[in-house]
């Protein structure tokens, strides 16, 4: 039987798999696709426990989170293109300017 | 109660009466000086060429006053010659009420008299001495802010008022020796005069808190009454602490080393300040306190001990003095350790106290102003191996010093006369191995006087001219010579008019009780001063009358090199207190640079390199930023699951 602890199980996954992504990866598109990777992951854990507690509020709070995902990734990707404009580069540790 | 002079000594009781009448303007004893001082200090040079005549007028106004006052208070009967004047209300706090009042009664009144009267002639004296001085008129500025301060002193109805009145007199006496700023030992006597003070202002400051603090009230109706019903313990420490007050103001013993360097300031000064005066507080305050003392024969053998040593130390000191007017302070010092004396006897002697203490105020007076006159005419110079027969060229200086001098050596009928026997007599009856003591060391100070002050005469005024040709010495013009002259005539009068017919005992007798016995003029004691004065007088003519006075001083026996150091009091008081006050200082300076400096600076320097460290974190990559927002979150999460469970 498939109960919702394999869901929260999935969902930690994949969270993990996102945040080892935002860690590891030089690419800014790539680790924005890790960051849309853990908030998916945080929308299966809500959805999932709303199905546990047998009310919507879970599924609720999934539907905010798309929508701020959806908002920081249009300003995120805005910045990335600004930054690719002045230096050539998309990888993150090529912005290192602001440092002791 | 007109004081009986036979029976038993009466101890005085204080009852105040309301000023009424004439007596009603009694402030404006003090208003005068004062807005002499506001008036010229404050109106600054603009004030230069009429300022020293509002600075003379207003000691005179204020003995004007002061004579009225004291014509409207003989009219009373003897119980309500003590009126109270209240002023204003100074501190008006629940539990501690301290009003200005002014006190006018038979003491009082004394010492205004002598303090106006002495003190005018002294300002018209001024006029002329300080003629070429440029800055004449701040003079009487500070003289006037010392008489009103003095004033205030002798005044006060409360003991708060008389502190104020005495730290005025201190402050005044500070810008008065060191008026002549730009000489540093000037400015390093007023400092040491003024420090010297403060030591002796700690001690009646603690009286003042302790009668506070056991009376609730400082007035001195209040205390006074209160008094008999305190322990042993507390009227004997409120009389020694007076008695270090009385010390500090005073210049007796141990705080006696500020006054021989006070004669760095104008002579003026000297003579107001540090001989008819301000010195004087000290015995007005012993006096004035003697309810308190009355209660305590510890505190008040402390008292007349205390005399007796000064009385001795200032003789021995002014024998081997040659600055004339060192020998004067010395004389003064001495002078005043009778006064403490007589006043440690108890109602025995607190009247002769007052009496010798007015005679004083005249004739020391007019002794300062003809060393003045001297030291005037022959260029500022002081040292008496540079005089020598000046009698032919000052006659009136020399006159009138001389009645002076006639009268501190006690021949009669000078003033000296009167005043020091009956306390040399008072001091004997006090009976057992203490009265014989003080009695002794008082006859033997009577024939060391007549030695000094005989050295000075013959020094100064007789035998060959010992000035050279730059110094062109004449008589003194007139405003110098009129007031010397005044005071010669005090120093004449003064004594006998206040001892014959127990004149001032029995006016005094409200306020300090009076002696028990009364003696003639001729006992054995007078025979036996005046037989010491002849013999004095009589050694110093051996040595300096009669032969040549060396231009330089000879080399001396130890006890004249003990005496022209002034009996080592400067090198006790320097390594006593002030080596180990200097180590003191030295001490906390370096604690404060290494110790407090050294932690201060070792916790900045901690932050610094801390935070050095931590910066390293900000380089600026992405990722390590986004690595340590993971942590903290792992961090923030694994604390809530630790509290959860």
């Amino acid at each position: 039987m498939v109960s919702p602890a394999h869901f929260v199980a999935l969902a930690v996954v994949l969270f993990v798999i996102g945040a080892v992504g935002v860690l590891a990866r030089r690419n800014a598109l790539i680790i924005f696709m890790c960051v849309e990777l853990m908030l998916n992951a945080v929308n299966l854990a809500f959805v999932a426990f709303a199905r546990l507690h047998g009310n919507l509020n879970g599924q609720v709070i999934a539907f905010f989170v798309m929508v701020i995902a959806a908002a920081e990734v249009v300003v995120g990707l805005a910045i990335l293109t600004s930054i690719f404009r002045a230096r050539r580069s998309a990888s993150v540790d090529d912005a290192n300017l602001l440092k002791y | 109660m007109t004081g009986s002079v036979a029976g038993a000594p009466s101890a005085a009781v204080m009852h105040t009466v309301a000023a009424v009448g004439v007596q009603r303007a009694a402030w404006l004893l003090l208003v005068f000086p004062i807005a002499g001082a506001i008036i010229l200090l404050l109106g600054g040079k603009r004030t230069n060429s009429w300022g020293h005549l509002v600075g003379v007028a207003m000691p005179v106004a204020s003995f004007v006053y002061g004579l009225i006052a004291f014509i409207a208070m003989l009219g009373y009967p003897a119980s309500q010659r003590s009126r109270d004047l209240h002023l204003y209300s100074w501190i008006p706090v629940a539990g501690f009420k301290v009003s200005i009042g002014l006190l006018l009664d038979p003491l009082s009144i004394c010492f205004v008299l002598l303090i106006t009267g002495v003190g005018s002639l002294i300002h018209i004296f001024a006029v002329g001495y300080m003629a070429n001085d440029p800055e004449r008129r701040r003079f009487f500025g500070y003289m006037n802010l010392f008489l009103a301060a003095m004033l205030l002193l002798v005044l006060a109805d409360n003991y708060l008022g008389l502190y104020a009145g005495w730290e005025g007199v201190g402050l005044a006496s500070y810008l008065l020796i060191g008026f002549w700023q730009y000489k540093p030992e000037a400015a390093t006597a007023a400092k040491k005069a003024f420090i010297a003070n403060r030591v002796g202002d700690a001690g009646l400051s603690l009286a003042i808190m302790l009668m506070f603090a056991q009376f609730g009230t400082v007035t001195f109706a209040g205390v006074f009454g209160a008094v008999h019903g305190a322990s042993k313990g507390v009227v004997t420490a409120l009389g020694l602490l007076l008695l270090l007050g009385a010390c500090g103001k005073s210049a007796q013993l141990p705080l006696q080393s500020w006054l021989l360097d006070a004669m760095e300031g104008p002579t003026p000064v000297s003579a107001l300040i540090h001989a008819a005066t301000m010195v004087t507080a000290g015995v007005y305050l012993i006096v004035r306190s003697n309810p308190i003392f009355n209660l305590s024969p510890d505190a008040r053998l402390a008292v007349a001990i205390v005399g007796a040593a000064t009385l001795l130390f200032g003789a021995i000191i002014g024998c081997a003095k040659d600055d004339i007017k060192k020998a004067l302070a010395g004389s003064t010092m001495s002078q005043i350790g009778y006064m403490m004396l007589a006043a440690g006897l108890g109602p025995a002697g607190y009247a002769f106290a007052i009496a010798h203490l007015l005679a004083h105020g005249f004739f020391k007076a007019g002794l300062f102003l003809g060393a003045g006159s001297v030291k005037h005419e022959m260029d500022d110079e002081v040292d008496m191996r540079r005089f020598g027969g000046l009698r032919k060229v000052m006659p009136i200086t020399f006159v009138t010093f001389g009645f002076g001098y006639l009268a501190i050596i006690g021949v009669p009928p000078f003033s000296g006369f009167f005043t020091k026997d009956p306390i040399i007599e008072a001091a004997f009856d006090k009976g057992g191995t203490s009265g014989a003591i003080l009695g002794t060391a008082a006859l033997i100070g009577a024939g060391l006087t007549a030695f000094y002050m005989t050295r000075v005469m013959f020094m100064t005024f007789t035998g060959e001219r010992r000035w050279d040709d730059k110094v062109h010495p004449h008589e003194a013009p007139p405003v110098m010579t009129s007031p010397m002259i005044v005071l010669a005539i005090g120093s004449l009068c003064a004594g006998g008019f206040l001892i014959v017919d127990n004149r001032l005992v029995n006016f005094l007798a409200p306020v300090v009780g009076s002696p028990p016995t009364s003696h003639g003029f001729i006992t054995p004691v007078s025979g036996g001063s005046l037989a010491l004065v002849i013999v004095g007088a009589a050694i110093a003519w051996a040595m300096y009358g009669r032969r040549e006075v060396p231009a330089t001083a000879p080399a001396g026996s130890p006890l004249t090199v003990a005496a022209r150091k002034e009996l080592y009091g400067n090198a006790i008081n320097e390594s006593l207190l002030m080596r180990p006050g200097q180590w003191l200082t030295r001490l906390s300076v370096f604690f404060d640079n290494r110790g407090v400096d050294g932690l201060v600076n070792t916790l900045a320097a901690a932050m610094g390199g801390t935070s050095g460290r931590m910066r390293r974190i900000e380089n600026g990559f992405v990722r390590s930023y986004a690595l340590l927002m993971f942590l903290g979150a792992a961090l923030l999460v694994g604390a809530l699951l630790l509290v959860r469970i």
